[in-house]
Formats: C-alpha cells, structure tokens, sequence
C-alpha cells in the first residue's frame, strides 16, 4: 500500500471548503436527494388520492349519505385528536433543533437530552396513531374526557371498503412508517452519540430526515383530515 | 472560494476519501464487495443472462408472428410439451410482457446503469470509490433479489405476468391475470426499484462531492454526465412507480379498488393507473438513452481525433431533455379520452424536444465532420448507435403529433419507435461501452474483427427488424396480437412479418460474435496496456488496467476537459494527438487556468 495509506482514517471527515457546497459532506448531500426521491413516492399516493376524490360522488359515508344512499356508515376523522399529534410532531421537530444547535456548541449532554426527547415524542405520535387506528388507548383516553374512543376500524372505517378509507389507511399508515423508521433511525444515532461515535454531521443527517416526516405530516394533515368533505 | 487550487486544497482532497484495505476473503472480495468496480462486474455478468433470457423470449414472440400458432423449432417440445411446441394464446401474453419487462428493468438497467454508472463514474471523476459504498453493494444485493423474483414468477401455477409491460389494469388486476406471476413480477419491480434509487442517490452524491480537484463540471466527460443525469431522473420517478405498484398489489392481494372499475368490481379509475405509470414511464424511456449520449459524445469526440463540438451545448441540450423529459408524459395517453387542451399542451412540449435533440445531433456530426476517424469497435457501435436514435427520434415526431398518433397508437408502429429509440439505442451504445472499457475492466483486449461482425450483425439486424416493424404497423398492425393474420385486412402482411423474423434469427445468431469474443477475450485475451485507445480521461491515464483496488494511491489532479485531441501545441511538444486530463502541460499556463478550476478543489 502506498505512502497515502497514512490517509486512512475512520474518524469524521472533514470536508475542504468548495465554493459551491463549502463543507457539506456526502452523507447530507445523500439525504437530500434520498428525501427529494421519497417525496415523490409521497407524491404518488397523495396523487392517487387526489384523482380518487375527485373522482368520487361523496368522501366518507356519514349520516346523511348513508340515509340516502344506504352505504354503511363510515366515522369522521377526529380532527381535534390528529391536531394534538400534528403539535407533538412540531415539537419533536423543535428538539430536534434545539439537540444539534447544542451538540454544535460543545454540549453533548444536552444534545443526548433533547435527542432523546425527539424520540420520546415521535413515540407519542406512534402511540396516538394506533389509538387512532386501533383505540389501544382507549381506558385512557376515556379516563381523559369521559368520551367512547374504540378506534376508527371498530367504528366502521374499513381498508378496502371504500377510497375514503383505503386511501386514509394507505397514506397515513405510510408516514407512520416513515415515523417508525425516524425513531429507530434517531436511536441509533443517540446511542452513537453516547458512544462518541457520532458528531454534528450525523445528527443534522438525522435532523434532515426528521423534519421531512414532520413536513409531509403537515401535508397529509391538511389533505386527508382538514379538507372538509 | 475563487482563486487558485493551492497545494493545500489538493492536500486536502487526498484526505477526503479513505483507502479501504483490498479485502483478502473470498466472500468479501467476490461476493459482498464494496468495491465499485467489482460491482460494476456483478452488474454486467447479471445484466448479460438477463439479456440472453429477453432475448429469447423475443425470439418466440417473432416466431409466433411468422408462424402463429405451429411448433416452434428446436425448443417447442422442451418449452411447451403440452401443446407439442406450439405458444398457446396466454403463453404469448406472459411472453411478450416479460420480455419488455426483462429487457427494460432486468437487462438494460443493470448494464448501463448498474455497470457502466458504477465502473465510470469514481474512475473517470478521479474518486476512490463511491460516496457509499456499502449502500452500493446492498444495491446490487437488492437487485439480485429482484432478479430472483423475476424467475420465481416463472415458476408458479399459470405463469408470470400477462399483462403487458406497462401493466395496465384491468388486465393487470386478479380479474385479468389471476395467477401469482403478476404479482410477482410486480413485487421484482418494486424491490428493482428500490435497488435503483439507492445507486441513483449513491452517483449523484459521488459526482456532486468526489470529483477531483480541477475536475469542474464541464470537464467531466459526456458520460459521466450522462450516468449523472439520468440518476436525477431516477431518484425522481422510480418512486412514482413504486406507488403505483404497491396500489396495484393492493388492489389484487389486499381488497383495495384503486384501479378497479366496472366487471372488475370497484368505483376505482384504471387511468389513475395510466398517470402514474407514464408520470414515470416517460422519464424512463430519457434515463434509458442520457447515458448513451453521454457515451456517444465522448466516443465521437476519442475517434475522430477532435474536441467534442460545442461540448456545452451537448450538456445543456441534455439537461433541458432531463427536465422536459419530466412534462410530456401525457402524449402516452392521447387516446384515453383526455381533454383535447391537454392533449395539445402535451403535444407541444414534445415536440419541443426535438430542438435539444437536434442540438445533440448536429454536435454529433460536427464532431466527426473532418475528423480522423478510427474507425475502433467502440466508434462503430457508437456510429450505429446515432443511426438508430435518429430514425427512432424522428418517428417520434409523427407519433407526438394527436393527429396521425390516433391512426398509429397501439401499433406496431410504435414498437418499432421505440425499439430504435430505446432498445436499439441502448443496446448499440451499450455495446460500444462494454468495448471501449472491458480492457479497463478485465485488463485484456477484445478481439475487433469478432467485435465487427457483432456491430454489423446487430446494426443491419435491428434497423431492419424495427424498420419493417413500423413499416406494418404504418400498414395496419396492431401491436400485440396473437394471430394477426386471422384479420383478413393483414394477411397481406404475413411476408413482411416472416421476413422480419428471418432478420431477428440473423440478428440473435450474430450475436454468438459477441458470446465468443467475451468469454475468449476474458481467460486468453492479449493483455491490454493502462492506455489502448490513446484516450485522455482519467481512468486510461492514471490507472492500470485493470485499476488498483483503491484506484488512484494519490488523488489526480485535474487540468482540462476530457476531450483534448489534435491540439497543435501539444502535437508538437509531446509528439502525439492527445493529452490527459491531469497531465501538467505547461505549469504556467495550467496554473493561470486553475482561477476558473479552483471551484471543485
Ligand atoms: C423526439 C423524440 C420522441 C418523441 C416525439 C416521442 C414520442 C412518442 C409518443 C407520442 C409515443 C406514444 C405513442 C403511442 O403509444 O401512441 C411514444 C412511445 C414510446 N416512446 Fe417515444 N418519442 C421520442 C423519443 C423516444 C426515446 C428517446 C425513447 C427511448 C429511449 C422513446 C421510447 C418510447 C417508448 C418506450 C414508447 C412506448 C411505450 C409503449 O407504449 O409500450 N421515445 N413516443
Ligand atoms: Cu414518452
């Protein structure tokens, strides 16, 4: 091997200045454009969406479709509920923030604490989905207003019985594993932090993807839920 | 950061990019690589017994228009023992559907993307490796699963895909193919994609941030910018087809109607289908040619001796096919009933594309206008190649045009279109590459008459083969047809067809040219020297042949374009008509035109 074999070396990379990218390494570059590509395949979805509703006569069969046309009734989707997730996910997207701002000044301890807020959040979002879903909350969310919350499939939203459901449950089951993904993605990345095997690079990287799924959800939010039928 | 590359910048690009230790374990150095080039290598070996297996199945398809419905010779009993050799009506969908899909994403794919973006790029922009090597070698793993899907999909009860290789429902849903093949088939083209985002992500990251230093964006070669371009493409659009995809396994495994409508029981919209599968589709047909004209820019320019003409142009006039590739996909659709005022905007920016086209062309010729041509393998396959496009891109024209594309859509017409424009095309350019770079790749020379008799074989072969095919199809002939000849308005085009077949026989056998020299040139070839082709780009100049495992042990350092041929300075001082990118030439003169190159340092 040569004499540039001195030139190995595992750490960090420290990128030269260029006067185009200045010191932006390839590992964020690689998710930009990784983002860029898994925007259009969100894209795709929210398309086919699009065309669907647009090409239908009714979106959901609530009461006075189902009087009319006898479908079989379908729930609203709880919009008050989805909000307080889309305010967990904004929160998420602020620690995020707030963890590499601190790591870039020196202070890994509090990197490793709002990191692990992030996580904690995107739990939270994960865990209101599948109530939403499921109602696997459902002693506690009774517990909360008193109300009956069993799920939207117990309540008659059915994958495959109409568009407004199967679309519902496509897109939003597909951010949610983009969710998923984030939260076993920024664990590794905070246990690699722990370990000193991480730096400001890796947790921008992460940061990048982070506010993507945040971004989209913003969008999914305002398609599926708020866009009155 | 304007100003001269200083030694320092150079210093630190040394730096940027780690010298992996050559792997000594078998698995590590033949199976799981992570070495571009060894890549490059599982890529071609994997694309070529793809192209062997489409290209049989081609051979049936031109068969059974020849002949429909008789045993098929040599094989029919072996293939289809049921019917004493003869293609059955759902056998000869699965075979002209898994054909296209094979060719296209299984066959061609790998070879120009997957090989030639793999083995060109780091080489030819100075780098090590790629920006992510590991990502590289779960590419191809990936797209080896693909593959397998692809076989698997053989093997279930009524076969693979049936529905055409543009899958449309209601023939692709459970209602049309009902067997596990589709679905498959289907599945191979989601996980393919997969496989071909993550090299996309991994090429446009390299050459965005691995060049080396003084390699500025107009000194890349034309083929890097190809490879380059068309990766943008497919991080783009490949997603859009996995969407579309997923929503038809949907619909045929787990209840949905996205695409269902009518018997086939749903409120869904098949067109939906069609939007998402030519949203993509037409980017796809641009990612399967933007390499070939970067090759064919760069060959012109090797072997007629002379700088590429307008070399600028030629990269501007890619770029604005790139994004225009991106808005015409409607001109696929003219007939599903869409709004003439769409139809029309669709029309109009397709034939806007010609003008870039144009632009490429005339490049092409001014390049070798009085140039010396050596008229090398690599020359004649990309001459061929020019060919070829040319009579494919114009007859592009008329099917853009709403008018006479109602009159020629869903004929053999437009197969024949597109198998000059894209099939030929590729192949042609393909070829040429795999010449031009298998004494990089395997370190011997390939034999050039055998190389030849290919280029003749398959030049002759395919324009005569996809000509005659527009020439029925502009007679009446519908594509895809079982039997065209039981309509007696085409028994009149049976000759044609037979004739045709006859030049696909010719055109497979002259392809044993090709098996030969490949598999002789590789164990007994004569070995090739680091530059056989007196070319000036990175990988002759500053690599063995073939390449150490980390490439370069240091970084080069960039002075020119790639294209510097029969300048009269260095004719006379170094006695030959080219020079290298990264020879120092005149230390002066090089470091006064380092202001303009710093910016990649
Ligand atoms: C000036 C250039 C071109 C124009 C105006 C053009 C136009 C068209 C049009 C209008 C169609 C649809 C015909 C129909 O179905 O009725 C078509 C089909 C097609 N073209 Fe082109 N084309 C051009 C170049 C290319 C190139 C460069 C490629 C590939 C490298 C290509 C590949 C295809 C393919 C694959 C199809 C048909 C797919 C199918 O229906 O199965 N075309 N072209
Ligand atoms: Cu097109």
């Amino acid at each position: 091997m040569s004499a540039d074999a001195a030139a190995h070396h595992d750490g960090p990379m420290v990128y030269p200045d260029d006067r185009l990218y200045a010191k932006t390494t390839a590992g964020k570059i690689g998710m930009w454009i990784f983002l860029l590509s898994d925007g259009f395949s969100f894209s795709g979805l929210l398309l086919g969406y699009g065309i669907l509703r647009g090409g239908s006569d009714y979106w959901g069969c609530f009461k006075e479709q189902a009087a009319e046309l006898g479908c079989a009734l379908e729930p609203a989707f709880g919009i008050n509920f989805t909000a307080l997730l889309t305010f967990i996910l904004i929160c998420s997207s602020v620690t995020m923030v707030i963890s590499h701002s601190a790591l870039e000044s020196g202070d890994k301890k509090g990197a490793l604490k709002y990191l692990g807020l992030t996580i904690m959040f995107g739990l939270m979002f994960l865990c209101g989905q599948a109530q939403e879903y499921f109602g696997t909350f459902e002693y506690f969310m009774h517990a909360v207003d008193g109300g009956h919350h069993p799920g939207l499939i117990a309540e008659g939203l059915v994958f495959g019985s109409t568009h407004y459901a199967t679309t519902f449950y496509c897109i939003t089951a597909f951010h949610g594993l983009h969710v998923t993904s984030g939260v076993i993605y920024l664990s590794l990345v905070w246990r690699a932090l722990y370990l000193d095997k991480a730096d400001a690079n890796t947790v921008e990287i992460v940061g990048l993807f982070w506010h993507f799924v945040d971004l989209v959800w913003i969008l999914v939010f305002t398609f599926i839920y708020l866009i009155p039928s | 950061m304007q100003g001269v590359m200083t030694p320092a910048d150079i210093e630190a690009a040394q730096h940027l990019q780690h010298i992996h230790e050559t792997p000594k374990s078998f698995v590590k150095h033949y199976v799981f690589s992570i070495d571009h080039k060894y890549i490059a290598k599982q890529f071609l070996w994997a694309g070529l017994l793809f192209l062997f297996f489409g290209g049989m199945l081609a051979m049936l398809i031109r068969w059974q228009w020849a002949y429909p419905g008789e045993a098929v010779p040599v094989v029919g009993n072996l293939l289809f023992p049921d019917t004493q050799g003869a293609i059955t009506p759902p056998t000869y969908n699965t075979i002209f559907t898994t054909h296209g899909l094979i060719m296209i994403f299984f066959a061609i794919t790998p070879i120009m993307i997957g090989c030639f973006g793999n083995f060109c790029i780091p080489l030819m922009i100075g780098a090590r490796d790629m920006a992510f090597p590991w990502l590289n070698l779960l590419s191809f793993w990936i797209f080896a699963l693909s593959q397998a899907l692809v076989l698997a999909s053989f093997c279930v009860e009524l076969g693979s895909a049936a529905a055409g290789w543009t899958t449309y429902p209601p023939l692709a849903s459970q209602v049309g193919t009902p067997g596990l093949g589709q679905s498959l088939m289907v599945l191979a083209l989601f996980v393919t994609g997969v496989s071909t985002i993550m090299g996309a992500i991994n090429y446009i990251t390299t050459v965005i941030r691995f060049r080396a230093p003084g390699m500025t964006w107009f000194r890349m070669p034309g083929t890097v910018w190809g490879l380059w371009l068309t990766s943008i493409l497919n991080a783009l659009f490949v997603p859009v087809l996995g969407s579309a995809g997923l929503m038809l396994l949907f619909d045929r495994h787990f209840g949905t109607q996205f695409f269902l409508t009518g018997a086939a029981g749903g409120t869904g919209d098949p067109i939906l289908f069609q939007h998402l599968f030519w949203i993509f589709g037409h980017p796809e047909v641009y990612i399967l040619i933007l390499p070939i004209w970067g090759f064919v820019i760069d060959f012109m320019s090797f072997f007629a001796r002379k700088p590429a003409y307008w070399f600028r142009g030629s990269i501007y006039a890619m770029i604005t096919v790139t994004v225009l590739s991106a808005v015409v996909y409607g001109h696929h659709m003219f007939v599903t009933g869409m709004s003439p005022l769409l139809g029309q905007a669709f029309m109009l920016l397709t034939l806007v594309i010609s003008v870039p086209a144009e632009i490429l062309f005339l490049n092409w010729l001014h390049t070798i206008w009085k140039g010396s041509i050596r008229l090398t393998v690599p020359m004649l396959f990309g001459l061929g190649t020019i060919f070829v496009f040319g009579l494919g891109g114009l007859t592009g024209i008329y099917l853009g045009t709403i008018s006479t594309d109602l009159y020629l859509h869903d004929t053999m017409f437009v197969v024949g279109h597109f198998h000059l424009t894209m099939a030929s095309a590729a192949f042609l350019g393909s070829f040429g590459a795999l010449y031009l770079w298998f004494p990089k790749m395997y370190g011997r020379l390939m034999n050039p008459f055998l190389g030849k008799v290919h280029f003749w074989f398959s030049t002759v072969g395919l324009t005569l083969v996809f000509g005659f095919q527009m020439l029925a199809g502009y007679a009446g002939q519908q594509r895809r047809l079982y039997d065209p000849f039981q309509y007696s308005y085409l028994e009149g085009l049976q000759d044609l067809n037979r004739f045709t077949t006859y030049c696909a026989f010719a055109l497979a056998i002259g392809q044993l040219a090709f098996v030969y020299n490949f598999f002789y040139s590789l164990f007994a070839g004569k070995r090739a020297s680091q530059n056989p082709w007196e070319l000036g780009t990175i990988e002759w100049t500053d690599c063995a042949s073939p390449p150490v495992h980390h490439n370069f042990d240091r970084i080069p350092v960039v002075y020119r374009g790639p294209h510097e041929y029969n300048h009269p300075e260095v004719l006379e001082k170094l006695g030959r008509d080219w020079i290298g990118q990264t020879e120092e030439f005149d230390p002066a003169a090089d470091a006064a035109t380092s202001d303009e190159v710093a910016a990649t340092a």
